[in-house]
């Protein structure tokens, strides 16, 4: 059997002072796949993502990236952050070079890499640009590019189009999937829009907070493009929103 | 992909933008230099005893310093003597402030066992004004110009430190979670996050500190060192010239302040990168 891309089993996330962050998390990735994780604040969402980064450990349970446990930050996860964290000091082509110029590639090669990825996300026209110079969707863009550029295997999103006006998280969207499908990317991405996570993933993962546990999963079978308007995709929409809306019922009682 | 992008960045208006604020705002900056030379004109004016000099007064002065040929005394055609001695002084000790503040001020700002044995003392000693250093230093250095070098360097010493404390300190953790996952492992964090990001705020506290090794020039320069606008000041006082005591203040305040213009130059050129520098 073909070892999955990721597996996390069992995971959980105790903060000192007794917070549960996360409960009992158990997710498997498979290559090329596009996974989104929806839930309400605090369900543990984004702490899962951070342990599958590597930038928090899991108290309990493990999380491994082809059978091994990760045990730190590496290039193999790329993140993109809600809030970009470019760095400013860098141009579009020095922020997008900046991990194979980090692992010791040679001169030559980070500059044609980071030509290509500047391409691929429509970026030729800022290549010289410093960040603060660029807008949200632009600098998500940086932001994306930069993991692409880096070789990731699995992108990892902290609802990456959260601060985007809806036009341009749509343009986004479409630019990401169409990249996604390009490539063998995987991608984790973390939402609390159920039309966004609907209309991108293969596979919803429905998490609930107190304390944050992973309550459904379900597969997305509709063909892309997706229609956000169309009957299938409401009635897939009705049932992930009442497993959603049921946990804020039951918290309200 | 399409890769259309018509949401672009923010920046075309403001290209042309610098040029015309130049325009507008020069002529406004003159608008009190020359309120405050008319009252001070209006308040000498015909008062031959009175202690104040008067602006014309004060520009003889000016012009005998530098050129001579007026009252062609001691002052005479010092004014270049004593700005080169002042202005090495100041950069001199500038420089060694800044050699000394701003590696500390990294590891202060980076290294928890170091702040903890350093930063409470510098502390302690950092609202002690530099003219309260003057006897002391003139004891330990001895009197004239490594005095002068040392209290200026003082002064220059704390903007640069706090400034570079707080600079590296305050580096998004962001930026360190970004690093790490595109590759840089912790010990390079350093040179490939911590540096960089923390540039602009240690270039303020440079700049901050070059603009304070002017301001105390004239207290370093009461160390009993014979050359300098500082010393020219004080020679004057004691001689009750006090059109060159002027005179010098002028001279000190221009250049520091051309001084000041040539940082922020270099700071807009270095660090085109920050929203606050480029």
């Amino acid at each position: 059997m073909v070892e999955s891309l990721l597996r996390v089993v069992g995971a959980g996330k105790r903060y000192p002072g007794g917070i549960e962050a996360l409960r009992g998390a158990n997710l498997v990735i498979e290559r090329g796949e596009f996974v989104c994780l929806i839930g309400a604040s605090g369900c543990g969402k984004s702490t899962l993502l951070r342990m599958i980064a590597g930038f928090e450990q899991a108290s309990d349970g493990e999380v491994l990236m082809y059978g091994r446990p990760v045990e730190g930050p590496g290039p193999d996860r790329g993140m993109v952050f809600q809030d970009y964290g470019l760095f400013p000091w860098l141009t579009v082509r020095g922020n997008i070079g900046f991990g194979p110029a980090a692992r010791g590639k040679p001169k030559a090669e980070v500059a044609r890499i980071a030509e290509r990825f500047i391409t691929m996300m429509g970026l030729e026209r800022f290549a010289d640009v410093y960040p603060h110079q660029l807008s949200g969707g632009m600098k998500q863009r940086v932001a994306i590019g930069r993991v692409l550029a880096n070789d990731a295997k699995l992108a990892l999103m902290d609802e990456p189009f959260g601060a985007l006006d809806a036009m341009t998280r749509e343009r986004l969207q479409e630019e990401l999937l169409a990249i996604w499908r390009a490539t063998d990317l995987s991608v984790v991405f973390v939402t609390h829009s159920l039309e966004e996570a609907i209309y991108l993933a293969d596979r919803v993962v429905v998490m609930s907070p107190g304390p944050g546990r992973i309550v459904a999963e379900e597969r997305i079978e509709l063909m892309r493009p997706r229609d956000v308007s169309s009957p299938e995709f409401n009635v897939i929409r009705r049932r992930l929103g009442a497993l959603l809306h049921a946990d804020h019922a039951r918290e309200a009682a | 992909m399409s890769a259309t992008v018509e949401t672009g960045a923010a920046q075309p208006t403001l290209a042309d933008a610098p040029s015309l604020r130049m325009v507008s705002r020069r002529p406004l900056a003159l608008v009190l230099p020359f309120v405050l030379i008319g009252l001070w004109w209006y308040g000498t004016a015909d008062r031959p005893d009175g202690l104040i000099p008067s602006p014309p007064a004060v520009g003889i002065a000016l012009w005998d310093l530098a050129f001579g040929g007026i009252y062609d005394d001691a002052f005479s055609q010092m004014l270049l003597p004593d700005l080169i001695a002042s202005a090495s002084r100041v950069y001199g000790a500038f420089l060694l402030a800044a050699v000394v503040a701003l590696p500390l001020g990294m590891l202060i700002g980076r290294l928890e066992i170091v702040r903890n044995l350093l930063e409470p003392t510098l502390q302690l000693l950092r609202p002690i004004p530099v003219t309260a250093w003057l006897p002391l230093s003139m004891i330990v250095f001895g009197l004239g110009p490594r005095s002068a070098f040392f209290l200026v360097a003082l002064g220059a010493f704390y903007p640069i430190l706090v400034n570079t404390v707080f600079a590296v300190r305050s580096v998004e953790p962001r930026l360190f979670e970004a690093a790490q996952m595109l590759g840089v492992s912790p010990a390079r964090l350093f040179p490939k996050v911590v540096l960089p990001a923390s540039l602009p705020g240690m270039f303020t506290g440079l700049r901050v500190g070059l603009g304070f090794a002017w301001v105390v020039i004239v207290v370093g320069e009461m160390t009993g060192v014979q050359t300098g606008l500082g010393a020219m000041i004080m020679d004057a006082r004691q001689l009750s010239r006090t059109e060159i005591v002027i005179a010098g203040m002028a001279v000190i305040g221009l250049a520091g302040f051309l001084s000041d213009l040539a940082i922020q130059a270099l700071g807009k050129r270095l660090l085109a990168w920050s929203p606050l520098h480029g």
